[in-house]
């Protein structure tokens, strides 16, 4: 027996192993294939080196690969705004309410995932609880005014669908960080942050007012709404840097922040990932034209019956998805996150 | 008289019910090693805490170099902490957690590097500066710790149990190199440990706690050999204690008769004007001789019987009892009895005697003392 103990960390890989063999690179092979094939569903597809499907995909469809860029950085970049401070929360000063804080993070995942995004589309339908109010009651906003149908309720369907992506690995990554490095770091000196809390505070500010406006079509650039826009937009970067100037401190940039680096990696991949290729969200808060790429897929795949077209645009959004953390990876520093040093 | 450094005056810390720190007050000198010892959770640790910042006090003042800094955070304090287990960040290379309290105070690059260089210096680790605290050894790390915080001069260092996660011979090592940079940079250490050999081994002052207040403070020298409650006795060392009653004072020393009826004397600057008091006396100063061997003139002597011996090489230790029932520890030097048939046996009866000089009181409430003996 311990002469073939070598073999015991393959014998429990194998079931993995095989599953993903079967399951993962089988069929990743034949779509390979198929996005090289011509033909119809009807006469049989032929593989036939068709590059064209690949360049033909990429020019038909920059709308909704740019919308699915779009959207699905936009629900990362937000999903971290929010659940950054949520995760440093829990973790900090959850005390011993964290164990029932992470379950709240986790408890919309006992739901089905196609009966909270239809809950959303009520939510924020002209007639929901919060529309129907501020318009009847109130009359802050026209008559004609939606949320749903319009990118922000796509992106904001996404945010939701996806934050507990962004605050587990968030929460594990602060959560293991030594508390007495902060005190090290406030001995050592560390005080507050003002300026660079308020450079970063009011760029957030700014970019996530940006983001709503845009998201909710406000386009009228030619009725003179840019003052209105730049109005709004300053007034969030105002907002924001004050913020940003009073919470961040030296000892959370020094410290806290480069620790939590590998939460931030980690957390961004998982939400950005399945943002990207989503299709539910758009079919169900969307509209024609905010289609995202996973849209396009599902269709060509299910609709159309192009199964060459919609192979070669899976690979394209995957080849993509793989470049972006890539820089990403560069970007926030690859040793930390490989754990080359730890 | 050199100035004070640190001032508490006072100082009262409560988490919810429970008072960790109970009215200290205290005065620690400028240059001085001071060490605050005790067993855990007697507020030593939260005292130091206070200093350094982390902790606020309930209510109290702490002054540094005659200034309030009672509410300050601490990176607006001119101290500096040596933490538990180091707290280096993982993160840095040992030049920029050296760097780093520096670097906060917005030092030039140039002046940074000068003095980096020569922290490391001082505490041997040149040629570290680009390692990561995980590639350094435990008593590596320490002396980093030791270097981030004193590169920035500070007025007080603060050492919370710095040695307490080394092996007993780095410990021993590390004691020597602390006392020597202390004396090297001349900055006012204060020390958590509850450590008894450690804290003499460095300090000019000890302050014992126990229950959240200072017990006895003073150098190690008349902590060890003039404790003044049950409790110091006790931490510092093994002692024995033998209640009894004062009976009266011829002068410099007073007789103090016991339950059994024999008596023994001690200074009677220490009995004062108490009544019942506990005479006490270290293992070390009592001499064993022959029932019938003459005691020295004015010395104490009590008969008893040698219960148990044990040989520990440079010494051999002694429990005995003595007539009245009480059990005394005593170590002798195997100086003129070394072999086992020199050596006093179990059962032998010997005289006990030591000098009255060497006497300690300590007064307690009457906590019904059947035993003489001090639980170690």
């Amino acid at each position: 027996m311990t002469r073939h103990r070598w073999l015991l960390p393959y014998l429990l890989m194998a079931p993995g192993l095989l599953w993903l063999a079967a399951f993962f690179v089988l069929p990743n092979i034949q779509m390979v294939l198929m996005s090289l094939s011509t033909g119809s569903i009807s006469q049989g597809w032929t593989f036939a080196w068709d590059f064209d499907n690949y360049l033909g995909a990429f020019g038909r469809f920059p709308d909704n690969f740019r919308n699915s860029l779009v959207y699905g950085g936009m629900a990362t970049l937000v999903c971290f705004l929010i659940g950054y401070p949520m995760a440093y929360g829990i973790a900090f000063r959850g005390g011993r309410y964290k164990t029932l804080l992470l379950f709240l993070v986790i408890a919309p995942f006992f739901t089905s995932f196609l009966i909270r995004t239809i809950s959303w589309r009520i939510l924020l339908g002209d007639q929901g609880p919060f529309l129907a109010v501020v318009r009847n009651t109130f009359g802050v906003v026209p008559a004609n005014f939606s949320v749903i149908g319009t990118p922000l309720a796509v992106v904001a369907g996404l945010i939701y669908q996806f934050l507990p992506f962004m605050v587990l690995p968030l929460y594990v990554a602060l959560e293991k960080i030594d508390k007495r490095l902060i005190e090290a770091a406030r001995d050592l000196y560390a005080g507050p942050w003002r300026r660079g809390g308020a450079i970063a505070g009011s760029i957030a500010g700014g970019v996530v007012v940006a983001f709503v406006l845009t998201g909710l079509g406000y386009a009228s650039l030619e009725e003179g709404g840019v003052v209105g826009f730049a109005a709004a937009v300053v007034a969030g970067a105002a907002v924001g840097g004050l913020i940003g100037a009073f919470l961040i401190s030296e000892s959370f940039v020094r410290v806290t922040w480069p620790l939590s680096v590998p939460g931030v990696f980690a957390g961004s991949i998982l939400v950005f990932i399945p943002a990207i290729g989503d299709f539910v969200n758009v079919e169900l808060l969307g509209n024609p034209k905010s289609q995202m790429i996973g849209n396009v897929i599902q269709n060509r795949f299910l609709q159309q019956n192009d199964y060459p077209t919609a192979a070669a645009l899976s690979f394209i959004l995957m080849a993509g998805i793989l470049i972006a953390i890539f820089i990403y990876a560069r970007v926030l520093g690859t040793e930390e996150l490989t754990g080359g040093r730890s | 008289m050199p100035a004070v450094d640190v001032r508490l005056l006072e100082v009262v810390k409560r988490f919810g019910d429970m008072v960790a720190v109970d009215r200290l007050t205290l005065d620690i000198q400028d240059g001085e090693f001071f060490s605050l010892l005790g067993p855990s959770g007697c507020g030593k640790t939260t005292t130091l805490r206070m200093i350094g910042g982390f902790e606020e006090p309930t209510s109290g003042l702490i002054e540094l170099q005659g200034e309030d800094v009672t509410w300050l955070p601490p990176f607006k304090r001119n101290v500096n902490t040596v933490f538990q287990n180091y707290a280096l960040f993982p993160h840095l290379t040992i030049y920029d957690n050296v760097a780093f309290g520096l670097r906060r105070k917005g030092v030039k690059d140039a002046e940074v590097k000068r003095r980096v260089t020569e922290m490391l210096e001082l505490v041997e680790l040149p040629g570290f500066e680009r390692r990561k605290p995980t590639q350094i050894s435990g008593g590596q790390a320490q002396r980093v710790a030791l270097a981030r915080a004193l590169i920035n001069r500070p007025a007080v260092l603060l050492l919370d149990e710095p040695l307490g996660a080394l092996d007993l011979k780095l410990r021993k090592q590390m004691q020597v190199e602390l006392k020597r940079i202390q004396q090297e940079v001349g900055i006012t250490f204060i020390y958590v440990t509850h450590d008894q050999e450690e804290a003499m081994t460095m300090s000019d002052r000890i302050a014992v706690m126990n229950q959240g207040h200072i017990e006895q403070l003073g150098d190690p020298e008349s902590l060890y050999e003039r404790p003044s409650t049950r409790f110091v006795a006790g931490f510092l060392g093994i002692s024995n204690l033998l209640p009894g009653a004062v009976e009266g004072t011829d002068g410099s020393y007073a007789t103090v008769r016991m339950a059994d009826t024999s008596s023994v004397r001690a200074p009677s600057a220490l009995v004062g004007s108490h009544a019942d008091v506990s005479i006490g006396v270290r293992p070390e100063k009592i001499r064993l001789r022959e029932p019938a061997d003459r005691t020295p003139d004015g010395h104490n002597q009590i008969t008893g019987v040698v219960r148990d011996a044990s040989y520990l090489g440079v010494s051999t230790q002694y429990v005995v009892e003595a007539r009245g029932g009480a059990r005394l520890t005593v170590y002798e030097q195997n100086v003129e009895r070394t072999t086992r048939a020199e050596l006093w046996a179990p059962g032998e009866e010997v005289l006990l005697t030591w000098s009255p000089d060497h006497s300690f009181v300590v007064v307690d409430q009457p906590t019904p003392a059947v035993d003489g003996s001090t639980p170690a």
